[in-house]
């Protein structure tokens, strides 16, 4: 025999002005096994709550219903005043009279009907409730960082400085990401490799850190706090335990023209090489796709020189397993290719470049050596036209988005290219200027007013070359549209920032959601910004979406406090709202048959198989089982299962249909 | 043999006689049959669009019903404002199946949406361009510049034909048959359209930069797919050679007439002679 307590919330005004909460708590007392029903103004208040611990002693309560607000906000309050009370929390119940009734209707005698219903539901409801405990998992203390940029280097480090072991995947040869290819930062233009390098070096010397470069995730099993990581060592060619990293074996390739990553295309490099002097690890690959050996057998040239007796031509992928309780995502951007504007000449003028691309010309360790020379004929570059929002926001192309950082670096580079060319002219086309940020308007207006960069607004309909000039074609919008022409030397697209080729791959290996745009998706856009909807999994930097480096830093640094706060405790506490395959005496063990449709249906890779075995250890039976650590209580397989063999603690099949067969049966 | 139903539309049978000649030329060299759409009415051209929705769809679906109560299942309309009126029409009335039963009931007949519609450029592609290379007597080895216009290629998520900023479609076609087109910059700049009956002066201004660049990047003739675009770089010539203050006598050919020299069509089945500025090749 149940006996119920009802707790009818006033929430202020939010509910009673438009239902009548006394009445409510009235119609309540009136139902089946309900043995106490009172109203209060806040019951989530100490006092509230106090309210319903004296309750649960006074009438010896086996099940709570709180009419209040979203069990969003405080089923954990009222689960925690239950148990203080000596009721097992999951015995509590919350129907919500605020979002599902008061602030959608108005007050009319409909309302407080339906607000009876809703508590006459949920009473019936509790009354199949069953007790509940946590479920405790193990968590192995290694987070794997995937991605080497400054999101990466700042989420690995803060992780081992908790004390935390860290293994940190790069693909690259050498973890920076694109911040190590930036010249200078806004709004301070100091230069960006000479704040990112001391952090690199920190991240290679760091005994929490094991740093593998050149490497790739191969695939990912198991749940927080006890994931399986597969990764695939990509054959480097050298042995680094040997290699002094002495540049004797890139001095001498033969293979010279092969367009540099680093560079973003603007300068060359050999087939062994490192992708910059600063790069961690400072040892060079051998890059197979453009080596005379691997290509056309024939040269070993690298071999020959070096010294210490490096060269590894046999080396082999390898793929190293690990094993990690997080995993944080911090794979980074790209920006749009070539073909995406037919219509500005990139890829077919030398002199159209990318924002990326202008980094490199302003930087010192760049090609030109940070002179501004435009890549056709290394001359400077007397007229220069900067075109903002280059593929961002335009919803004709597919990228309805702002690509958010290029307002800022537009601005940026306008100014260096002013302080740099003093007799140098600058035009940026834009939209609208969006520079949000600390000191950051105040860095346009410096660009504008101090180093006279000229704003016009409006878009660039064309770009073409005539008598070796660039002709940009736009409109000044704050002019009635006039109709702009300016022969340029140099024009720099400000690409729009696009997620990495290979996120749509990774994320489907990770189990983690994506936006349309294959940028990864936060598990809630304001509250959850670095979690995934996968427990355990943590997003950090621009691949979630374009962001600037404070802004990625920071979201580092909150992902890896979620790290660091989960490996703080000694096992993992979850909530025990999952799905169970129900078990029975033998010879029946289950009334599952095994037909594993469920398994299918997991979008969690939550199902297992489960072998019943007989004393001799042959196999009776295979059952479904759920994976405690992996099942998010979603309830697909349970509509999948065919002999109701699964049910969801908490919402089982029986409290749902009690539930709905209070409101027929009124 | 294969049949294909045919929409001339108005300028086909006046101004630009000679692109109905060509096609019809290219066809026959190839054992297509080109159907008219019998009873066939204006599109609507830029005139419909602007007085009325509803107009502006009923005129072009009573040509498409047409075609489907004739067992058409492929119509090929060689001008490129009717081949996008044409398509807008098919696209909003398949999106809309509650509009489309309206204009059935406008036009007093069904319209299933079954027919498809194709460009000059697609047609060739799809029945002529494998069988090309057999056939060429006279390879045209000339400079051309491709000139796409801009209704053509527009709004891409309509028609989805070529690449909207930097089409190449024709590009490709023309050196199948020997030519070199040319890099340049106005492949779908516009060339002011009506405005060659209203305004010739702006025509004049803004095909006289088409033209120029054409000439200036060397080549030898200008090469479209459009009659509007034909009458304002070939008819409006004098204004043309006004604005510039020079007298320039690059021809403007249509593509199958390119194709047709190449196939050693004589110039008269062409229409080579109704030009307004003479075509010497």
């Amino acid at each position: 025999m149940s006996r119920i307590g009802v707790f009818v919330c006033h929430c202020g005004e939010n509910i009673s002005a438009t239902v009548d909460v006394e009445k409510v708590a009235q119609a309540a007392a009136g139902f089946d096994d309900v043995v106490h029903s009172v109203d209060y103004k806040y019951m989530c208040s100490d006092p509230g709550q106090t309210l319903i611990k004296q309750a649960i002693k006074e009438h010896n309560l086996t099940g709570v219903v709180v009419a209040a607000c979203s069990p969003r906000m405080h089923e954990p309050t009222f689960r925690k005043a239950c148990a203080e009370a000596g009721l097992n929390g999951y015995m509590c119940e919350m129907t919500n009279l605020r979002e599902h009734c008061s602030w959608v209707h108005d007050r009319t005698e409909e309302t407080t009907e339906k607000a009876i219903d809703l508590v006459r539901m949920l009473v019936e409801k509790v009354k199949n409730n069953k007790p509940l405990e946590p479920i405790l998992v193990p968590i192995t203390k290694t987070a794997l960082v995937i991605g080497g940029g400054i999101a990466g280097i700042q989420t690995s480090l803060d992780i081992a400085n908790c004390g935390h072991k860290v293994i940190l995947v790069e693909k690259e040869p050498s973890i920076g990401g694109h911040m190590s290819q930036l010249s200078e930062t806004f709004p301070t233009l100091d230069c960006s490799q000479c704040i990112l390098t001391p952090r690199m070096v920190e991240v290679a010397q760091h005994p929490n850190i094991e740093l593998i470069t050149y490497a790739e995730l191969d695939s990912l099993e198991g749940y927080i706090g006890n994931f399986k990581a597969k990764i695939r060592k990509k054959a480097k060619s050298v042995d680094h335990s040997v290699c002094t990293g002495c540049g004797d074996c890139w001095g001498k390739c033969p293979s010279k023209k092969i367009p540099s990553e680093f560079n973003a295309g603007l300068g060359s490099r050999t087939a062994i090489y490192v992708p910059f002097p600063q790069a961690v690890p400072n040892k060079p690959v051998i890059d197979k796709s453009n080596c005379n050996y691997y290509q056309k057998g024939k040269c070993k040239i690298c071999e020959k020189f070096c010294k210490p007796g490096a060269i590894r031509f046999d080396q082999e992928d390898e793929i190293v397993e690990a094993e990690v309780g997080a995993v944080v995502v911090t794979t980074g951007f790209d920006v749009v290719k070539p073909e995406f504007f037919p219509e500005y000449g990139y890829g077919k003028y030398k002199d159209v470049i990318t924002g990326l691309q202008f980094e490199r010309l302003a930087s010192a360790s760049g090609p030109t050596l940070g002179e501004i020379r435009r890549p056709s004929d290394e001359k400077v570059p007397e007229k220069v036209v900067f075109i903002a929002c280059a593929g961002s926001r335009d919803p004709a192309k597919g990228i309805n988005y702002c690509s958010k950082i290029c307002c800022m670096y537009t601005a940026k580079h306008a100014m260096l290219y002013q302080h740099k060319v003093h007799t140098g002219k600058s035009f940026v086309f834009y939209m609208d200027i969006r520079a949000a940020g600390k000191n950051y308007d105040e860095f346009v207006r410096r660009a504008i007013e101090e180093d006279k960069v000229n704003y016009i607004r409006g878009r660039v309909s064309t770009v073409y070359e005539k008598d070796g000039k660039l002709i940009v074609k736009g409109a000044d919008t704050l002019m009635n549209g006039e109709p702009i022409e300016i022969e340029a030397d140099m024009v720099v697209l400000a690409s729009a920032g696009i997620s990495n080729p290979g996120s749509e791959e990774l994320a489907q290996k990770l189990h983690v959601s994506y936006d349309r745009y294959k940028f990864f998706a936060e598990a809630h856009p304001k509250l959850k910004p670095v979690e995934t909807n996968t427990a355990g999994i943590f997003l950090a930097g621009a691949c979630q979406a374009p962001k600037d480096i404070p802004e990625t830093v920071g979201m580092a640094s909150g992902a890896a406090s979620k790290v660091a706060a989960l490996f703080s405790q000694p096992e993992l506490k979850r909530e025990p709202l999952i799905a169970v395959v129900n078990r029975q005496m033998p010879p029946v063990f289950s009334s599952c048959v095994g037909c594993f449709l469920c398994e299918t249906a997991c979008p969690y890779n939550a199902i297992g198989r489960e072998e019943i075995k007989d004393r001799n250890g042959n196999v009776i039976k295979t059952l479904a089982r759920v994976n405690e650590g992996l099942c998010q209580g979603c309830g697909t397989c349970v509509a999948f299962c065919r002999t109701k063999s699964i049910d969801i603690q908490g919402f089982s099949n029986e409290q749902m249909y009690s539930e709905v067969m209070a409101l027929l049966n009124d | 043999m294969i049949k294909i139903g045919f929409y001339p539309g108005c300028s086909l049978t006046g101004s630009s006689r000679e692109y109905a000649e060509s096609v019809i030329a290219l066809c026959e060299a190839f054992n297509i049959e080109l159907k008219q759409i019998p009873d066939w009415n204006c599109c609507g051209a830029t005139a419909a669009h602007n007085l009325d929705k509803e107009l502006s769809l009923a005129l072009p679906a009573r040509i498409l019903a047409l075609a489907e109560q004739n067992g058409m299942t492929e119509i090929v309309v060689p001008c490129a404002a009717c081949y996008n009126r044409l398509s807008v029409t098919e696209h909003t009335l398949n999106a809309d199946e509650q509009l489309r039963a309206r204009i059935s009931e406008i036009i007093e007949m069904p319209y299933e949406g079954t027919v498809k519609i194709l460009n000059v450029i697609q047609m060739l592609q799809k029945y002529v361009v494998n069988e090309l290379a057999n056939k060429i007597v006279a390879p045209f080895d000339h400079k051309v510049a491709c000139y796409y216009g801009c209704l053509l290629v527009r709004p891409h998520e309509i028609l989805q034909f070529d690449r909207v900023e930097d089409p190449q479609t024709i590009d490709e076609m023309l050196k199948l048959v020997g030519a070199q087109p040319v890099d340049w910059a106005f492949k779908t700049e516009c060339c002011g359209a009506g405005f060659s009956v209203s305004q010739p002066d702006i025509v004049g201004k803004l095909s006289g930069k088409i033209v120029k660049d054409a000439v200036d990047r060397g080549a030898e003739a200008m090469v479209v797919a459009c009659p509007m675009c034909h009458a304002n770089l070939d008819m409006r010539r004098p204004a043309i050679n006004s604005y510039l203050k020079t007298t320039i006598d690059i021809p403007v050919l249509y593509v199958t007439q390119v194709l047709g020299l190449a196939l050693g069509i004589s110039r008269e089945k062409l229409g080579l002679q109704r030009h307004f500025v003479p075509v010497k090749f």
